[in-house]
Parts: structure tokens; C-alpha cells; sequence
């Protein structure tokens, strides 16, 4: 089993970073620039950054935010919130990121997995894959969990790698700033039908949250925001208990020279 | 300051490197002029993408030779992630297609496993312990100040298989598979990680580089 990473998602309406419950009713955090880098010296695999007003090119937004950031963070980062086309990827990529999210656009024309896979390689290609329960199936939304797709989100994870995705975060819209633990059977369900990694988001609330996931959803990587910016929990707290549940995990100490 | 040279050849996200090599007090400069590259007192390689692209970037800026002539001046060449790949003699990435041949060896498909034993999903993606498989010492190397069984971030689907097990200079597991994590040869070294998102840890490799 590779080492489970350890992902801190924070959610950005420039300048701030926010957090919503169920991605709605969205609270100013501060600025995401200290958040990122306090994950990053608890020792955060990766940094994961999300636009959730689409403002790619608007003053102080966050390709500005990204470019403070790669000042001082290095570990990978995450871009992904509203990224239409191979130059809004281009300009993302030139700021600084390693990689880019992509959902709506994808939804919208799913050729551009394929184009953007091509063009910078399928590592760098993650489909966002927002998740909401119907009943019977889930469906993917997009548009921050706003519009439906009429996509069954497994069917949509399978094309999705199909058309070159590199990697998936997946979202589950029910669960998201709940803190009420992942959603398992839609994070297996999909590990189950794909051959690349998986992130699963959306719930994590306390510590023991972590073990179904990895252990029965199969999860690749976990991505945490609530549980981080509420400081309920922190990335070494977390690796701690992953290390001690024989969840393979990067070793990191950390130091007082950070 | 050291003076360092990016490969500015359009592929991939040189910024990272640029701020990691800066972080350890590297003055950087960005260069797709062949004049400035054979004459750098150190080179960096980066890349990420497919391999033909890359290579077709280096052939339209006119960097192949320029490349050829650096290294034969003998200072250090540093290849990062597909930087490090296109060292070697060709890659079966989407068909055959020839690099720079710097040293001898092949770029392969990491074979997928989904049953048995070990789960291998393609791409490799995250935080991978290396070691030193004993063929060349790491000391005087970029490595120099790195301990066995430290963890780097790798992302990448094609590994680099050297001809001669003397170009390995680490190695890491994954899934079962040895996967060359470093190969070096004289003056030329390739890592398959990303030592500018490696944290602490990679940007010891980043000052080494700079200041052997």
C-alpha cells in the first residue's frame, strides 16, 4: 500500500479563505496564505486550493494568492474553481501549481480532459467530481453543488480516467463541512470502478474518520478543511493516528527550526 | 550568490524550482538562449508532460546541442521528473521517441498491478521513501546530505532503466517494483522526484546542488 496523503483543502473566495457547510453558506476564515502555510509546516502532503466564486482574473485573486504562496510552501498544490479552457490551465500552472482540478468545464465539454491531459500531462489532470445521493445513485454536481449533471458519478469517474484524469477528488456534497465522517460507500463505490487514485472530501469531523475511509472506501488521499480551520484537529495529530492504525503515512518530524 | 540556469523550454512549471533553488540562495536565471545554457556554471533540467513534447520543446528552441556542449564542459547538469527521462537514450512514451542520450538506458511504462499482492495504480503519486541501492556513493552527490529512508513526492507513469545499474544513485519501492529514483552519471545527474516539492528535504538537494 503507497502512503496515504494527507491533503489540506481550503476553500478561497479571494481574498479569504471560507468555509461552508454542504458548500453553502460560506464564513471569512482569514487569509489563505497563513492557513496554507501553517498546513504546510505541520507537514501537509499537499495544499489544495479551490475558487469557489470563479475569479480567475479578477484583481487580487487567486492567481495573486497562489504566487504568495509558492514564495514559501513547497509541497504540491491544487488549483482548481473555475478553470474553463488549456489558458486558463496554462496561467494556473505558470503561477505556481502543479496540478489543476477541473469540473464544471469538464462536465460542459469532457474533450477537455483530453486536451489538458495531452498538454501537460495526465499527473496534472484531477477531476473534481462534487457527489450528491439520489436516492438510487449519486449524481455529480457542478457549480459549487448548485447544478445537476444528470451524470451517475461512477459512470462519470470511469470516463473521466477514460479521457486521461490523472487523479479524482471526490466530493460528497451531503457530507461536505458536516463533520460527520466521509461518505464511504460513495468513496468505494468509486475506488471500486478506477484504476487512479482517489482523494476522497467532504465530512471529516474527528480523528477516528480517517480509518473507514482508507481502510473500507479505499481511499487514496484525504482531503481536510473544517476539522483544520476550526483547529479541532492538526495534519501531525492525524498522521500520528494514521502511523499508530497501521495506515501507511509519510513519516514527518517536525522542528523547532520550521 | 550561484548563478543557475533553468531550461526555459515551455514545458511544465518552472516557477517551483525557481523559488526552491532561490529558497536556498540560488540567484536563477530562466534562459532559452543556447549561448547561455553551454556556458551556465549549473544547468537545471525540469519538465513535466509527455516526453515527446518535451523533447520536441528542447529540438524547436535549438537546446539539443546547446545541452550536449554543457555537459561536455563538465560543470553539473541537474534533470527533474521528465527533465531526468529525457537524459536517457529513448522512451516508449505514446511509441518510440529518442532523447537526449546522455545516459544510456530506456524510459518504460511502470507496469500497472491491480491483483495479487500489490494494488499499482498508474500514475505513481506521492510521498516515497529512497535509498541507495549500493552502486555509487552518495556522498559528493546532490544527495550528499540526505538519509536513507527519506520521503519525497514523486508523480509519474514512465520510469527511467538504466542500462548499467553503475547510473543508479537511489532507488524507491513502490508496490513492489524498484523504480530508479536518482541516476547519475560524471557531471549529470536525474532525479524522477521533485525535490522542489519535497519540502525540507528536497531543498537540501536543491542547496547541495548548488553549492558542490
Amino acid at each position: 500500500m503507497r502512503n496515504i496523503r494527507l491533503i489540506a483543502r481550503l476553500d478561497i473566495k479571494a481574498p479569504n479563505l471560507v468555509k461552508g457547510i454542504q458548500l453553502e453558506g460560506l464564513r471569512k476564515l482569514g487569509d489563505p496564505n497563513e492557513f496554507a502555510l501553517k498546513y504546510y509546516l505541520q507537514g501537509a502532503d499537499e495544499i489544495f486550493y479551490t475558487d469557489v466564486v470563479a475569479s480567475l482574473y479578477e484583481r487580487n485573486s487567486l492567481l495573486d494568492i497562489l504566487e504568495k504562496t509558492t514564495n514559501n510552501i513547497f509541497i504540491p498544490i491544487t488549483v482548481g474553481g473555475g478553470l474553463r479552457s488549456i489558458k486558463d490551465v496554462a496561467a494556473i500552472l505558470r503561477a505556481g501549481a502543479d496540478k489543476v482540478s477541473i469540473n464544471t468545464a469538464a462536465i460542459k465539454d469532457p474533450n477537455i480532459i483530453t486536451a489538458i491531459s495531452r498538454k501537460f500531462g495526465s499527473q496534472c489532470m484531477v477531476l473534481s467530481i462534487q457527489a450528491k445521493w439520489q436516492g438510487s445513485y449519486w449524481e455529480a454536481y457542478y457549480d459549487n453543488g448548485r447544478e445537476h449533471s444528470n451524470l451517475d458519478v461512477v459512470e462519470w469517474a470511469k470516463k473521466g480516467e477514460k479521457l486521461g484524469a490523472g487523479e479524482i477528488i471526490l466530493t460528497s456534497v451531503d457530507k461536505e463541512g458536516t463533520t460527520k465522517g466521509f461518505d464511504v460507500e460513495l468513496v468505494k463505490a468509486v475506488t471500486d470502478s478506477v484504476q487512479i487514485p482517489v482523494i476522497a472530501s467532504g465530512g471529516m469531523g474527528e480523528i477516528n474518520d480517517v480509518d473507514a475511509v482508507i481502510k473500507d472506501g479505499h481511499a487514496d488521499a484525504i482531503a481536510m478543511a473544517h476539522v483544520l480551520h476550526y483547529n479541532n484537529l492538526t495534519i501531525d495529530n492525524v498522521r500520528n493516528h494514521c502511523a499508530n492504525n497501521n495506515i501507511p503515512v509519510r513519516v514527518y518530524t517536525l522542528t523547532e527550526n520550521d | 550568490m550561484k548563478d543557475i540556469v533553468i531550461v526555459d523550454y515551455g514545458m511544465g512549471n518552472i516557477k517551483s524550482i525557481q523559488r526552491g533553488l532561490e529558497q536556498v540562495g540560488a540567484s536563477v536565471i530562466l534562459s532559452s538562449d543556447p549561448v547561455v545554457i553551454t556556458n551556465a556554471s549549473r544547468l537545471v533540467l525540469p519538465g513535466v508532460g509527455a516526453f515527446y513534447d518535451g523533447m520536441k520543446g528542447l529540438q524547436n528552441a535549438g537546446l539539443v546541442n546547446a545541452i550536449h556542449d554543457f555537459v561536455r564542459i563538465g560543470n553539473p547538469l541537474l534533470g527533474i521528473c521528465l527533465g531526468m527521462q529525457m537524459l536517457l537514450d529513448q522512451s516508449e512514451e505514446h511509441g518510440i521517441h529518442t532523447g537526449l542520450g546522455l545516459i544510456p538506458g530506456n524510459v518504460k511504462m511502470i507496469p500497472e498491478s491491480n491483483h495479487g499482492e500489490f494494488s499499482r495504480k498508474i500514475p505513481h503519486i506521492g510521498w516515497t521513501q529512497i535509498k541507495n541501492p549500493g552502486f555509487q556513493n552518495w556522498k559528493g552527490s546532490c544527495l550528499d546530505d540526505i538519509q536513507a529512508g527519506e520521503y519525497f513526492y514523486f508523480v509519474h507513469s514512465f520510469m527511467a532503466v538504466p542500462e548499467k545499474k553503475e547510473y543508479l544513485l537511489a532507488q524507491c519501492e513502490d508496490e513492489g517494483l524498484l523504480v530508479a529514483a536518482a541516476i547519475k552519471r560524471d557531471n549529470i545527474t536525474g532525479l524522477q522526484f521533485h525535490p522542489e516539492k519535497s519540502g525540507k528535504a528536497g531543498l537540501k538537494i536543491l542547496h547541495k546542488f548548488i553549492n558542490t
